[in-house]
């Protein structure tokens, strides 16, 4: 490879990189879907999931039956002064609304024993219905013990916490996926990968230089969620920012790589959107992004394990959540990596470039 | 040296039922601008692109510049500019972005700078390829294809869709490189196209060779009948001989 004149130029690997980098960031939509997305989908969570102090249940009383306000004044009372309920006054008449309505979670009707309407089939019905149980029981005696409260809110062990990691799994599989895919379906529709084998382009090299590509956007795909995660939920980010890298990077590889397998045939979009569609649903509901995968049956545990998303997520998840060494996820990047080499090696040789 | 830049002989490829190329024999000499004519469909496309090494032809032998595609592959792209028919380039990227990339392919060659006077458009380097005209386009696509300094140039319908102006440009930037000593490969559907560039022409319809002669001398001697009052052309004899109706693609 001595006395090579490249007039000006770059070393091909080094030109076809910056290609992919020039076309992807003069695309405002791409960048979009890259770097904005990610924000708003953890801004969505972060309201789905607020660090909740303890929210007191709303209940009421419903004042209309005969018996008169003696009874339901006491209930009242016992109720002002129990720790975790909210009285909301709710127009006689209005109770069944309010309470299908969610506006309160249960209604005490001062009967006789009192008797608790709600609905058994909601989580906080049944909150409400202990605590009201509790504190009108308890109402005029005094209990040999009291137990102390400790309230577990730790950062590192909450669902927002497991999430996030999840979250920036999924973001790499799909942005390695569509943007590696997608723009390699565009160049073969526009003939410019015909164009380009009929010069001495190297193959290789062009294959080679999507991956590439995908890696310099990689640092803020998943700094930014990291950070957002760290500074709005207080997310501990326990491990070394080396061995988060190195799993981002052998991830976004792994699934640039299958991109590239699916976008070595396909001649119109839709056909490579139907293909990632098909390759990406299984990994979205088994990989345990938003659920844990446990939660499926044994008998199909090894082939969810198998698969590349659950092993970047259960990396990421180790490395940033428990602090674990790059060594100590070296199962799941050999995972990765055979997901790396093996779809390269069958798209380089089934690619169509016509 | 080689004296002929290519040399086919009984050439021959099918499509399932359609025969596209039936035994086709050609010869170009270096140094000379070659022209393969005939209607869509007659198999001018197939023909070259058997000859630019992109598809395999069922029967025949190919040379190209002296070399066989199986056993020099990679230095017959070295040695040759190609044009395609319909590729779009990068529009997101410059018309020096563009011209970088494809000259970074070739380990020998012209520099970008003088490929861009080349094809004159210095100016352009900076603008985006989705902002040029059809004729810049094509001369930017030819600038691509001349960045390997190529022996021969392969040209599909260069300037089909091109104002007037543009394709004169074109061939402006195409005597450049003859001047030089390359050679020319080109299919065309424009017969005045064919007879200022070509130094001989092919018809060819059906995929096989119907006439091959200077574009002079196929005037002489097919388009007679028109001679009376005036001077005759190159189209008068394409019509003659792939006849007057219309085809479909």
């Amino acid at each position: 490879m001595s006395n090579v004149d490249r007039g000006g130029a770059h070393h091909p690997i080094v030109e076809l990189t910056l290609t992919r980098i020039r076309e992807f960031i003069r695309e405002p939509e791409a960048l979009f879907w890259t770097f904005v997305f990610p924000i708003v989908m953890t801004l969505v969570m972060a309201m789905a999931f607020p660090s909740r102090a303890a929210r007191p249940v709303p209940v009421a009383v419903a004042d209309g039956v005969a018996q008169g306000s003696d009874a339901a004044g006491s209930i009242r009372e016992a109720l002002a002064k129990a720790p975790g309920i909210v009285l909301r006054e709710v127009p006689a008449g209005g109770e069944q609304r309010a309470l299908r309505e969610g506006e309160v979670h249960l209604i005490v009707v001062p009967t006789d024993p009192p008797t608790y309407q709600f609905d058994a089939a909601r989580d906080e019905s049944r909150t409400a219905r202990l605590l009201v149980d509790a504190a009108l029981k308890q109402a005029g005696r005094v209990d040999p013990w009291t137990a102390r409260e400790e309230p577990v809110d730790v950062p590192g062990s909450r669902y927002i916490d497991w999430l996030i990691p999840g979250m920036i799994a999924m973001g790499i599989m799909s942005n390695g996926m569509w943007g590696v895919g997608f723009s390699i379906v565009q160049a073969r529709m526009r003939k410019l990968l015909k164009r380009m084998i009929a010069s001495p382009m190297q193959k290789r090299e062009f294959l080679l230089a999507q991956l590439m590509a995908r890696l310099l956007f990689l640092a803020p795909e998943v700094a930014v969620p990291l950070v957002f995660g760290a500074l709005a939920f207080r997310m501990p980010i326990n491990g070394s920012i080396g061995a988060i890298a190195v799993v981002s990077l052998v991830g976004a590889l792994a699934f640039g790589a299958i991109g590239l397998l699916l976008g070595s045939r396909a001649k119109t979009f839709e056909a490579v959107s139907g293909l990632m569609n098909v390759a990406m649903l299984p990994m979205w509901l088994l990989s345990g992004v938003f659920f844990s995968s446990s939660n499926f049956p044994d008998a199909i545990q090894p082939m969810i394990q198998s698969l590349p998303l659950t092993a970047l997520v259960d990396a990421l998840r180790a490395v940033v959540l428990e602090g674990s060494s790059v060594n100590g996820v070296r199962g799941e990047l050999v995972r990765l990596a055979i997901w790396t080499v093996a779809p390269f090696a069958v798209a380089l040789r089934i690619f169509k470039w016509r | 040296m080689h004296a002929l830049a290519v040399k086919c002989d009984g050439l021959e490829k099918r499509y399932g039922d359609v025969v596209a190329v039936a035994g086709l024999s050609l010869h170009v000499h270096r140094g000379e601008c070659f022209g393969l004519l005939g209607p869509n469909g007659a198999g001018k496309t197939t023909t070259i692109e058997i000859l630019e090494g992109l598809l395999e032809a069922d029967a025949g032998d190919v040379e190209v510049l002296g070399l066989k595609w199986k056993t020099h592959e990679r230095e017959l792209r070295e040695r040759l500019g190609i044009h395609l028919q319909d590729t779009q380039l990068s529009e997101k990227l410059t018309v020096g972005e563009m011209l970088r990339l494809f000259r970074s392919f070739y380990p020998r060659g012209r520099p970008v700078d003088e490929l861009l006077q080349i094809v004159e458009l210095e100016v352009k380097r900076d603008s985006r390829v989705g902002t040029l005209s059809g004729g810049q386009k094509q001369r930017l696509s030819l600038a691509c294809s001349l960045a390997g300094n190529p022996d021969l140039l392969f040209l599909d319908e260069p300037t089909t869709g091109l104002d007037p102006q543009s394709r004169r440009q074109l061939w402006d930037v195409l005597g450049r490189f003859r001047a030089g000593g390359g050679t020319i490969l080109l299919t065309t559907h424009y017969m005045d196209e064919a007879q200022t560039l070509c130094d001989r022409v092919a018809i060819v319809d059906h995929g096989r060779l119907i006439a091959l002669d200077t574009p002079q001398a196929l005037i002489t001697a097919l388009a007679a009948p028109r001679m009376v009052v005036q001077q005759g052309t190159l189209e008068d004899v394409f019509m003659s001989l792939t006849g007057r109706h219309l085809r479909d693609e």
